[in-house]
């Protein structure tokens, strides 16, 4: 039973993996599977060649495409997790200091839209941001603007798009960090002396910390691989690596090149979930008494 | 121990009239009470009585609905905890998870105006009054039960308060290390001069560690006196009850002078002669409380007379420094009597003797509420 989530791990994650990590050395063929073999028994030389192919890696180094696509997708992953932070601290610390009764109907609302189909839930924004939508609409009508604003294929819509989707994934680690903390701390801070902002920059933030950081990768590690949120509502001019990587997957048939990419986008969110990983062991071991 | 220096002009606390509603619940019920500058005050009472509010209240953490406090002459209705001159130590301690010791006790100074040189000398000093100096740089989960209660202590004894509020202060020490503490509470209060507001439930620790006790009782203050006058006088059968052990016989006023009364008791199956005298109706229903160190044991036969019975020895539990037996009375009733052990190899009393059991005038106290 120990082995379980071992085994479970191991075919669906680090079997695909390798086969990736293959495939990513690979020369891109016509015929099918799409690649060529690494290794070839030579039947007349009567010897095993095997063929590296790094060019798919170095086109990645080499194309300022993938460069800015790479730098583009940190970008608006950061900023996203900046945003749903901003926005979720104050909901998650909201529902964590209301009433048990009314706490669960809060968590509730926050897991509610998931009930919906998230590309639904995607498309739907099209319908609100377009020129001729919900909002450009409601806005000229209330004549707070002339003319119909372009909302839609813009970095504000893919900031939309991801904030309004990750949101929960914000929320919830927080919520649980926040819902734990002894009040009598905030007490003792004010009877010490501490105004109220004092006490939560002091106290509250410091010790939500955790939270913070679980819910920043949760935002972040997703956000950076995104492709559905900005294939539909994103600019066409500037792509995210989760887009190119499904173009080269299903639209050019590279699946060397696309491998590439997923193996260093995989290298490149590693470094964040080493830094999680050991902050979490740091925090494990400052609790254990 | 050096005398307590209390300035018995000066109530630095009053607290008048004040009640707490949470809605139809009254957890503190007209409280009238007036604290003097430099006493050791404890408010004592059972869970839900009423004293965790009250002092909740002079902390700042809830606001009476109706009555005044005042701290050094200045009402503190609508002054938030963070603007009080009182600290407070809490019962869970409250330490900062995340900050060292020494910054924990930095915490109140940082909020005044005060330069980060004198913040840590100040910080060093109180901590070297609790003894903790080496611990400086801990985090509070790397010390011991005790260690935790003299950084809360220091915590709230750093910004030299005028009054300090204690939450059970010893409640989650051992026996031993209580004992300890105690003492060392008492001479901290002696040096900084501070006047102290104890909240706890155990008697023991109000006992020693208090200049005065407040008992409480749904709500309300029962009896305010000091440790002997609340052992010894009780005011009325609750506190009797409360504070230590007490046999208690209902009884019948026959006799009313100023100097004595004398008291039908049916239970004891004699009269309890009284050498004071009381307030009360004649023929009143009264109470007859008698502590059981103050009963003496012999063996013997048969009872004549007055304050004294005749029974038989049920139950023994030997404490070491002193024995409790259960005596059952020939009517029935069982008493308490507790008996120092004095000599190694005395012969006791042991179970099923007949005995004979004997109290002064002077011991009861009679209680008619």
């Amino acid at each position: 039973m120990v082995a379980a989530p071992y085994l479970w791990l191991f075919v669906f994650f680090a079997v695909p993996f390798a086969i990736v990590f293959k495939i990513s050395f690979s020369y891109m063929v016509t015929t099918q599977p799409g690649y060529a073999p690494l290794f070839e028994w030579i039947e007349e030389a009567q010897r095993l060649v095997a063929t590296f192919n790094v060019a798919n890696y170095q086109v990645l180094l080499q194309d300022s495409l993938y460069l800015s696509t790479f730098l583009y997708s940190l970008k608006v992953a950061a900023i996203s997790t900046v945003l749903c932070l901003l926005l979720g601290y104050p909901m998650a610390y909201a529902i964590a200091r209301s009433a048990p009764t009314t706490r669960n109907l809060f968590l509730m609302l926050i897991i509610l839209p998931f009930w919906t189909s998230f590309l639904l839930r995607v498309y739907a924004w099209i319908g609100l941001l377009k020129t001729n939508g919900v909002i450009n609409n409601a806005l000229l009508a209330l004549g707070v603007i002339d003319q119909p604003l372009v909302l839609l294929y813009t970095d504000f819509a893919v900031y939309v798009g991801i904030v309004y989707s990750y949101l929960p994934f914000m929320i919830l680690p927080l919520y649980s960090n926040l819902e734990k903390h002894d009040l009598t701390l905030l007490e003792a801070a004010s009877d010490l002396g501490a105004r109220p902002v004092k006490a939560f920059f002091k106290i509250t933030l410091p010790l939500s910390m955790p939270g913070i950081v679980a819910g920043c990768l949760l935002v972040f590690i997703p956000a950076v691989g995104e492709f559905v949120i900005p294939s539909l509502l994103g600019r066409t001019d500037q792509l995210m690596i989760g887009t190119v990587l499904s173009a080269q997957f299903f639209g050019a048939r590279n699946w060397p090149v696309a491998s590439a990419v997923a193996i260093a986008l995989l290298l490149l969110l590693l470094l964040p979930i080493l830094l999680f990983q050991r902050y979490q062991q740091r925090e494990l071991e400052a609790s254990r008494r | 121990m050096a005398e307590r220096v209390v300035d018995r002009q000066n109530q630095y606390l009053r607290i008048e009239g004040v009640t707490k509603r949470f809605g139809d619940f009254v957890a503190v019920d007209n409280v009238s009470l007036g604290i003097f500058k430099g006493e050791i005050f404890c408010l004592l009472g059972g869970s839900g009585c009423g004293k965790t509010t009250l002092l909740r209240m002079l902390a700042g953490f809830e606001s009476p609905t109706a009555g005044r406090i005042l701290i050094d002459g200045q009402d503190m209705a609508g002054i938030p905890p963070y603007e009080r001159p009182v600290n407070m130590m809490f019962q869970s301690y409250a330490l900062f998870p995340h900050m060292t010791v020494a910054a924990n006790v930095a915490f109140g100074l940082e909020q005044e105006r005060i330069a980060r040189p004198e913040i840590d000398r100040r910080v060093g000093e109180m901590l070297d009054i609790v003894k903790l100096g080496e611990f400086a740089k801990r985090k509070p989960h790397q010390l011991s039960g005790g260690q935790r209660q003299r950084v809360a202590l220091a915590r709230a004894l750093v910004k030299k308060p005028k009054l300090l509020l204690l939450d059970e202060p010893l409640g989650a020490l051992d026996k031993k290390l209580r004992e300890h503490t105690q003492f060392e509470l008492i001479n901290l209060q002696e040096q900084l001069g501070v006047t102290f507001v104890v909240v706890t439930h155990d008697q023991e620790e109000a006992m020693t560690l208090a200049s005065r006790i407040g008992v409480m009782n749904k709500g309300q203050i029962v009896q305010v006196g000091t440790p002997t006058e609340i052992y010894e006088f009780p005011n009325s059968r609750f506190v009797a009850d409360f504070i230590g052990s007490v046999n208690m016989f209902e009884g019948r006023l026959i006799e009313d002078e100023p100097g004595h009364v004398r008291i039908r008791c049916e239970e004891l199956d004699t009269t309890v002669f009284v050498s004071h005298g009381i307030s009360a109706a004649p023929d009143a229903r009264v109470f007859v409380a008698i502590r059981p160190e103050k009963i003496e044991m012999t063996r013997g036969q048969s009872a004549d007379g007055e304050n004294c019975v005749g029974g038989v020895v049920r139950e023994i539990a030997y404490m070491g420094d002193l024995s409790v037996y259960l005596v059952r009375l020939d009517g029935g009733r069982m008493v308490r009597v507790t008996i120092p052990n004095i000599e190694r190899h005395d012969e006791r009393i042991v179970w099923d003797e007949r005995v004979v059991l004997r109290w002064q005038p002077s011991s009861p106290v009679v209680l008619t509420q």
